[in-house]
């Protein structure tokens, strides 16, 4: 489709084929859209870059940056951050809203399951072997219900639109999820540099993520305490998702402690030093992973952790968001059983549908993959990031048959899926405006009920062609606009 | 007031990100004005005062094996393996803001990544002697608009009278070490006492102390070493003074501990107040007959135990053992 409704900055746009986020479909064009697309389309190209340029100035002077370590040095690199919007619609907002939090729902009723009476294994809806011999399954978390009975009280869908227009979740975060620093940094960035394209358009704010987390949290807390101290428990400055941290802790007045500061006494209670001594926490969000959080119950060597804070849990003297143990249901083999899942728990068929999986370490999903490795992504089940993906309609002889050797030395390692023709999103390149594919990840937050963010991360891979949209492998981020 | 929440943490890291910029401040003045005393003397340049006044012999050695111009500035300005170079004082500073970032202003950050983002690309070149000038002077001002910047933007909780007081308690020891610089290490012969040579050295020290024209305004004519060392030791009103930074630790630590109901402090409040004593009591002239080096020698002595004590009733330890320190060593 060739825009030839314009001869501005988007007239030579060209989706080639691919569902566009902005324009929609040639045959069902998208009317929402239509003022942003005129208004973008009156911005010079060489205004567009100049805007680009600042705002890009702007992310390093407020330090929203992540760090690269190098051998020598500690590095602030920026995410990449292009000035033209990914828009959604209200109503298909309305569908990522309510398959999100049907996707909570169903993970927090799971991982309620697994650790208490595993009846979807019993009644045979998820091999068992796939849960308790999952490295991320905690069995320390065995007959003990958290708080609320919620364990991913943040939680981060991984989304993607295929040629048709359609939504499939592409990968759940149950753990801790980063990237909503991005998200509310990324409107403010607009704001500035964009007033023109803003005003008399109806954008729904995201600005408010810190007091809804703060809220959630507070309501985690004992009930006998009137006004709890939540506070965020980051492993320190040499975390890359530091700044992420720093934002939260912004956002919600609390203090950022790291596990040092923190002090488990006798009666289980936990404490942080202050200068004047001792002051209870009642509530940590927690961004270090379950092995580092304590070394008397996991990882013995971790120097991150506070001794005793798991039994300071589980006798509910504190809480922590997120639960132990929510890897095993975010993991990628877990993944392919969520729409009988959602079936089993909540009666209902999924709003938002997986992407077709392939489970390699059954023989017919290994069979299969070898069989079409050329039309699959094959992807290894514990890595994050966008490490160690194979992209067979992309990739070479020699890397294709490393695939083949890796699938078949390691099969319960991996998975495929079909590759999707993600949606492309106009982006300002070196060619001008052109499209680029996207993902988006919507983050949810559950305390006694859930929350959707509305918008979310979108992350767009600027190289032409590639699908890879982690930051690690040449990916940038865009605003996200909820439309009224 | 509430009682107080800050972590120990956050007020031994905000302390110290103010002792490293106050200590990057005073060390640059000091090089300064030495490089001032060096033009005007005859022949023989002693660079290595410098180093004998850090207590840094020993290491200095290890790199090099004459205290040259050269060798020196080098050591203080750019050496990366030296802890007390201005280049690593200022990243010890930025390291410090890093982890305060949740808690400090976003100026405050840009202003100390872009500083030592400056620092480290200086080459050997930019510490040549005939630069030398310009370059104390260029950090001097980035030192001080760190302090602006903090001054006009730094909430004033807890945070900000932990940074007043590394600040104050940096900056009474290093005008210590600036006159110690003249009085103990540039001895001049006897028959020099009271030249022009002399003189024009007190001159200078004044002015890199940021306090000629305050002198001239108390004292329109003449210069001795009593009135110079009075000076920089006892006047309340000029703000690099010992007395001046010793009475408004002792305020600021008194506030604290009043606003937030903090029950620690009390140690170094007594250390302060032995301090304010000895100021007031003793004349100058005494001083110089006792010895001004011994004396100085004392004062920070007392400092650090102000240190400590603040160190081991709000920051869980001494501070000695927290930060690298090499000049209290």
């Amino acid at each position: 489709m060739t825009s030839s409704d314009t001869d501005g900055t988007l007239s030579g746009y060209d989706p080639d084929g691919y569902y566009c986020e902005v324009y929609g479909l040639p045959e069902r064009p998208l009317g929402e859209t239509e003022r942003t697309r005129q208004r973008l389309d009156r911005i010079p190209l060489d205004q567009l870059r100049t805007r680009a340029a600042d705002a890009e100035r702007e992310l390093y002077n407020f330090g929203i940056t992540f760090t690269v370590y190098t051998q020598k040095d500690a590095v602030d690199r920026i995410l990449p951050f292009d000035v033209i919007p990914r828009l959604i619609s209200a109503r298909d907002w309305k569908t990522i809203e309510t398959g999100v939090k049907q996707r909570v729902a169903t993970i927090n009723a799971f991982l309620g399951d697994i650790y208490g009476p595993g009846k979807a294994i019993k009644d045979g809806i998820i091999p068992g072997e796939l849960v308790y011999e999952n490295p991320n399954y905690r069995p320390e978390m065995e007959g003990f219900r958290p708080p609320l009975g919620t364990y991913a009280h943040i939680d981060g869908t991984d989304i993607v639109r295929d040629h048709l227009g359609d939504f499939r979740v592409l990968e759940d975060n149950a753990r801790t999820p980063s990237g909503v620093s991005y998200v509310v940094e990324n409107r403010h960035l607009m704001q500035r540099a964009f007033p023109d394209l803003m005003t008399g358009t109806g954008i729904r704010p995201v600005s408010n993520y810190g007091q809804k987390l703060h809220e959630a949290l507070a309501e985690l807390a004992p009930k006998e305490i009137l006004d709890p101290q939540v506070a965020l428990l980051s492993p320190g400055v040499f975390n890359s998702a530091y700044f992420e941290h720093i934002f939260l802790a912004r956002e919600m007045g609390v203090p950022l402690v790291e596990g040092r500061d923190l002090v488990v006494q006798a009666d289980d209670r936990v404490f942080m030093r202050t200068v004047a001594g001792l002051k209870p926490v009642d509530v940590i969000y927690r961004r270090i992973n379950d092995d580092f959080l304590d070394p008397q119950a996991f990882n013995p060597e971790s120097m991150l952790g506070v001794p005793g804070l798991f039994a300071a849990y589980r006798k509910g003297k504190v809480a922590l968001a997120n639960a132990v143990g929510t890897g095993v249901a975010d993991d990628k083999a877990v993944y392919a059983y969520m729409p009988r899942l959602i079936s089993y728990y909540l009666g209902e068929e999924p709003i938002l549908a997986n992407v077709d999986t392939h489970i390699c370490r059954e023989p017919e999903g290994l069979r299969y993959t070898l069989d079409h490795l050329q039309d699959l992504v094959v992807k290894p089940v514990g890595e994050a990031g966008g490490y160690g993906i194979t992209v067979g309609p992309r990739a070479t002889q020699e890397e294709l048959d490393a695939c083949r050797t890796a699938l078949r030395d390691d099969p319960a390692n991996y998975i495929s899926q079909p590759m999707v023709r993600l949606s492309v999103c106009p982006t300002l390149t070196d060619e001008g405006v052109a499209p680029r594919h996207v993902d988006l990840r919507p983050f949810a937050i559950t305390g006694e009920s859930t929350w959707v963010l509305p918008g979310g991360l979108t992350r767009v891979a600027l190289r032409k062609g590639s699908i890879v949209v982690n930051s690690s492998q040449g990916g940038g981020s865009k605003d996200t606009w909820v439309l009224e | 007031m509430a009682g107080s929440s800050l972590l120990s943490r956050y007020a031994e890291a905000i302390f110290w990100m103010a002792r490293y910029v106050e200590r990057a401040e005073n060390l640059a003045r000091i090089l300064d004005v030495h490089e001032s005393f060096s033009r005007d003397m005859h022949g023989g340049r002693n660079w290595g005062a410098i180093v004998q006044l850090y207590a840094d012999e020993k290491a200095f050695s290890v790199r090099h094996d004459e205290p040259s111009t050269e060798a020196v500035l080098n050591f203080y300005i750019l050496d990366d393996s030296n802890p007390g170079s201005i280049v690593q004082l200022v990243k010890a500073a930025r390291e410090n803001a890093r982890s305060l970032r949740p808690l400090i202003s976003t100026e405050m950050w840009i202003n100390l990544n872009t500083f030592y983002n400056r620092m480290r690309a200086l080459r050997p070149e930019d510490v040549a002697e005939e630069r030398i000038t310009r370059l104390c002077g260029a950090i001097k001002e980035s030192c001080q608009s760190h302090t602006g910047i903090t001054e006009g933007t730094f909430y004033r909780d807890e945070g900000w009278y932990f940074y007043q007081l590394g600040r104050l308690i940096e900056r009474a020891d290093q005008t210590t070490r600036l006159l110690d610089v003249k009085y103990h290490l540039l001895l001049p012969n006897l028959e020099d006492v009271g030249t022009n040579l002399d003189i024009s050295q007190w001159n200078a020290l004044l002015r890199s102390a940021a306090g000629y024209h305050a002198f001239r305004r108390i004292h329109p004519s003449g210069m001795s070493p009593a009135k110079a060392s009075s000076f920089l030791l006892f006047n309340p009103l000029f703000p690099r003074s010992v007395t001046a930074c010793v009475d408004l630790m002792d305020e600021t630590l008194t506030d604290l501990r009043a606003q937030y109901r903090l029950r620690g402090g009390a140690a170094a409040l007594e250390a302060l107040d032995e301090l304010r004593a000895v100021y007031g009591d003793t004349s100058i002239e005494t001083i110089l007959k006792r010895g001004l080096h011994e004396f100085l020698d004392w004062t920070q002595m007392r400092l650090i135990d102000v240190g400590s004590a603040l160190g081991h009733d709000f920051f869980g330890y001494a501070p000695t053992q927290a930060q690298t320190q090499t000049q209290e060593a």
